[in-house]
């Protein structure tokens, strides 16, 4: 038993937390709603879309506890681009038997990116503008759309659009699952960052701003929200964790590990969003001020691949299902 | 990150589960916060301490095995798992031993930690006093230098069944100028002096779990002095971090109570209107325990704990009211029977009374924001 990451995961973390912290600011997300801002090639320069494809297709054959923390710094940053759905579906494309797809996909050259498979009668995916294809990726099933048909929609964020989905797909002969798996673990990952970002701007905010002749970061009503945001973001951390765990060593409750991060992750950042809203006041409900960009991401991640409900019914399908018969 | 247990975490666990097992007692103890349950609870903890599992992360020659922090956090889980009684020893070997530990004196060590440890020797805290509650600084209770020690004076309060035990221990200002923290110093005073008052005080359950004790000009040898005359906050300090943090409450309480809430629910059929915080009881213990492992991991490493204390305080004491209050929702009526009533079930209304004290003792949750405000966010004052 050792709960904490290696030397190695922390360094690639670290330097993939430098190249977007420099690359994609918040004058960049605003960049990014008027301009083509694309961030693809920073993130193949990096070699970060290599990181989960196989050796034998030029990747670095990674497992979720070694990018688990790059989804984190992309959720810090907001980063306006399908990162985790990219992360989440190389290996499945790579199982299914579409070596050059993937070959091209950790270069960058092609861009696949990927949709829930939910209820809903339709499916988004985050848009590359110009995507090959797309994943449509559920708990038990997979199909690859190739040249789909998009009908692109902007998004309150500006900085990300979305793209409903139409097309005829093949099934993927692969372990779709574990792909559904890794694309939450991915999002629980961004939605982590975004937490972080988000309540340091109101720890900063809190620092900075005073009333009443003192910051309002002394005042036991402001330091006491910025705590409970504190505490939900400090205790979602390793069930995110322990999800990227589960998934490398095939966990029989991958699936319910899986569902806990994206529910504790989730809740941490929409938490982080309502207590730091309150703490800035209204300059934290304009436009002009960075909190909303962040905000907005955060709640984008958290409706995507599946809300906080529907992964508490899986997560009690499980536990309150079976084993308490 | 390795999550799974290695062959000798493996078989220590093992090890642990098949002596619980084995002589965890099949029918439920009085509850130790009366005499006669109190008693029953030492004679356990005098078993455990034979056998070797009273104090599992101890030195050896103090009645320990050696084990590592995570062989401890078994040890946790497979006792609370086996349902075994409640640790009447706590106050002692969860706050005072690792005080003494980290302050005390070799003679301290050899002298007060094995009869601490097989309840040969019953310790309770004494913290407060009846204007000092989470403003600990604030004591006024006093101490006199005399002829090879000490005289103590003043008034004591909440000390946890302070009524049962054979001594306390807390702060007492040594410097009658000083203010606040400084000039305090802490002393470990035997009950059986002369100049001891006691009175008993009940708690919520109406059961004796308290006890307030007035000191008049009461002897204490300098050798019941832990750490340095005047540096009694420093030392306090120490046991603490340790109180709220990690060894008070360990994850394996909250995780076989969540199973137990789960037993429960299924027992009521499963109310569909109560699932989602079933639900979220038993999801919060996992979490409760693989931030634990974590934290672990951290000091095992080289770490320290530190004010991250104060969150796991804040954590586990709302977990735990929310899955009593959950438990007593699925209970209906039935909660509130006595229990000793017929149709009463086993523990729940204990529990939840004894879960609403959490967010009050070993400072309140609103102090323990305040700590994490200021230390951890580094917010100013």
């Amino acid at each position: 038993m050792r709960a904490a990451f290696t030397e190695d995961q922390l360094t690639l973390a670290e330097a993939v937390r430098t190249a977007l912290q420099a690359e994609c600011n918040a004058e960049a997300l605003r960049r990014a709603w008027t301009e083509t801002h694309d961030f693809w090639p920073l993130l193949a320069e990096q070699g970060v879309l290599a990181l989960s494809a196989p050796e034998s297709l030029g990747g670095m054959g990674m497992g979720a506890l070694d990018w688990v923390n790059v989804a984190v710094e992309a959720g810090k940053v907001a980063l306006p681009a399908p990162l985790g759905e990219h992360l989440a579906i190389v290996e499945l494309l790579a199982e299914a038997g579409h070596g050059e797809l993937v070959e091209a996909m950790t270069t960058g050259e092609a861009r696949v990116s990927a949709a829930f498979a939910g209820d809903a009668e339709k499916t988004y995916a985050v848009n590359h503008g110009r995507g090959e294809a797309v994943v449509v990726l559920g708990p038990a099933q997979a199909t690859l759309v190739r040249q789909p048909v998009y009908t692109t929609q902007a998004t309150a964020d500006q900085s990300l659009q979305l793209a409903s989905v139409d097309g005829d797909g093949e099934s993927l002969d692969g372990d779709a699952a574990r792909a559904f798996d890794r694309a939450v673990l991915a999002n629980a990952a961004q939605l982590l960052g975004v937490a972080e970002t988000i309540l340091d701007l109101a720890v900063e905010y809190a620092k900075a701003r005073r009333q009443f002749g003192k910051p309002i970061g002394s005042f036991q009503a402001v330091q006491h929200h910025l705590v409970d945001a504190l505490l939900k973001r400090r205790f979602a951390a390793p069930v995110v964790h322990r999800a990227a765990h589960s998934l490398d060593t095939d966990d029989p409750r991958r699936s319910v590990h899986v569902s806990m991060a994206k529910i504790y992750a989730a809740e941490a950042a929409e938490l982080a969003c309502r207590k730091s809203l309150q703490v800035h006041g209204a300059i934290g409900y304009t436009f002009e001020y960075d909190l909303h960009l962040y905000m907005k991401r955060a709640w984008a991640l958290s409706a995507a691949w599946g809300s906080v409900a529907w992964h508490r019914d899986r997560v009690a399908a499980t536990v309150l299902g079976d084993s308490h018969g | 990150m390795d999550l799974t247990y290695t062959e000798s975490e493996q078989a220590f666990r093992e090890e642990c589960r098949a002596w619980l097992e084995a002589h965890v007692p099949r029918t439920p103890l009085a509850s130790h916060n009366t005499r006669e349950g109190f008693a029953q609870h030492v004679a356990w903890e005098h078993e455990l301490f034979d056998a070797g599992w009273a104090v599992v992360s101890w030195p050896k020659r103090f009645g320990g095995r050696e084990a590592t922090l995570i062989e401890w956090l078994i040890f946790e889980e497979e006792y609370y798992r086996a349902g075994a009684p409640a640790r009447v020893t706590q106050n002692g070997i969860f706050l005072l031993g690792p005080t003494l530990f980290e302050c005390g004196s070799e003679e301290q060590l050899e002298r007060i930690l094995r009869p601490m440890a097989r309840a040969d020797f019953l310790w309770a805290q004494a913290w407060s006093e009846p204007n000092s509650g989470s403003d600990l600084a604030s004591v006024r209770s006093t101490a006199r230098r005399v002829e090879g020690g000490w005289r103590l004076s003043g008034n004591k309060t909440w000390c946890s069944r302070g009524s049962f035990s054979d001594g306390i221990y807390g702060l007492f200002r040594t410097d009658p100028d000083s203010q606040r923290h400084r000039g305090l110093t802490y002393f470990m005073i035997h009950l059986d002096q002369p100049g001891i008052t006691l009175r008993g005080v009940d708690d919520l359950d109406g059961e004796e779990a308290f006890a307030e004790v007035f000191l008049d000009d009461v002897f204490v040898p300098d050798a019941d002095v832990i750490g340095e005359v005047n540096q009694g906050w420093r030392v306090a300090m120490a046991t603490t971090s340790s109180e709220r943090g990690l060894s008070l409450r360990s994850p394996g309480r909250f995780q076989a109570t969540a199973d137990r809430l789960l037993t429960l629910y299924a027992e009521r059929g499963r109310p569909e209107r109560l699932r989602d915080r079933v639900l979220q009881s038993w999801m919060d213990a996992e979490a409760y325990s693989l931030y634990t492992y974590q934290t672990v991991t951290r000091m095992r490493e080289g770490g320290h704990i530190g004010a991250d204390s104060s969150l796991n305080k804040i954590f586990w004491s709302e977990m735990d009211i929310a899955t009593h209050e959950t438990a007593m929702a699925l209970l209906g009526e039935s909660a509130w029977l006595a229990p000793d009533a017929p149709d009463a079930t086993e523990g729940w209304l204990h529990d939840f009374l004894f879960s609403l004290a959490g967010p009050i003792y070993a400072g309140t949750n609103e102090i323990q924001r305040n700590i994490v405000a200021q230390r951890v966010l580094e917010l100013p004052r």
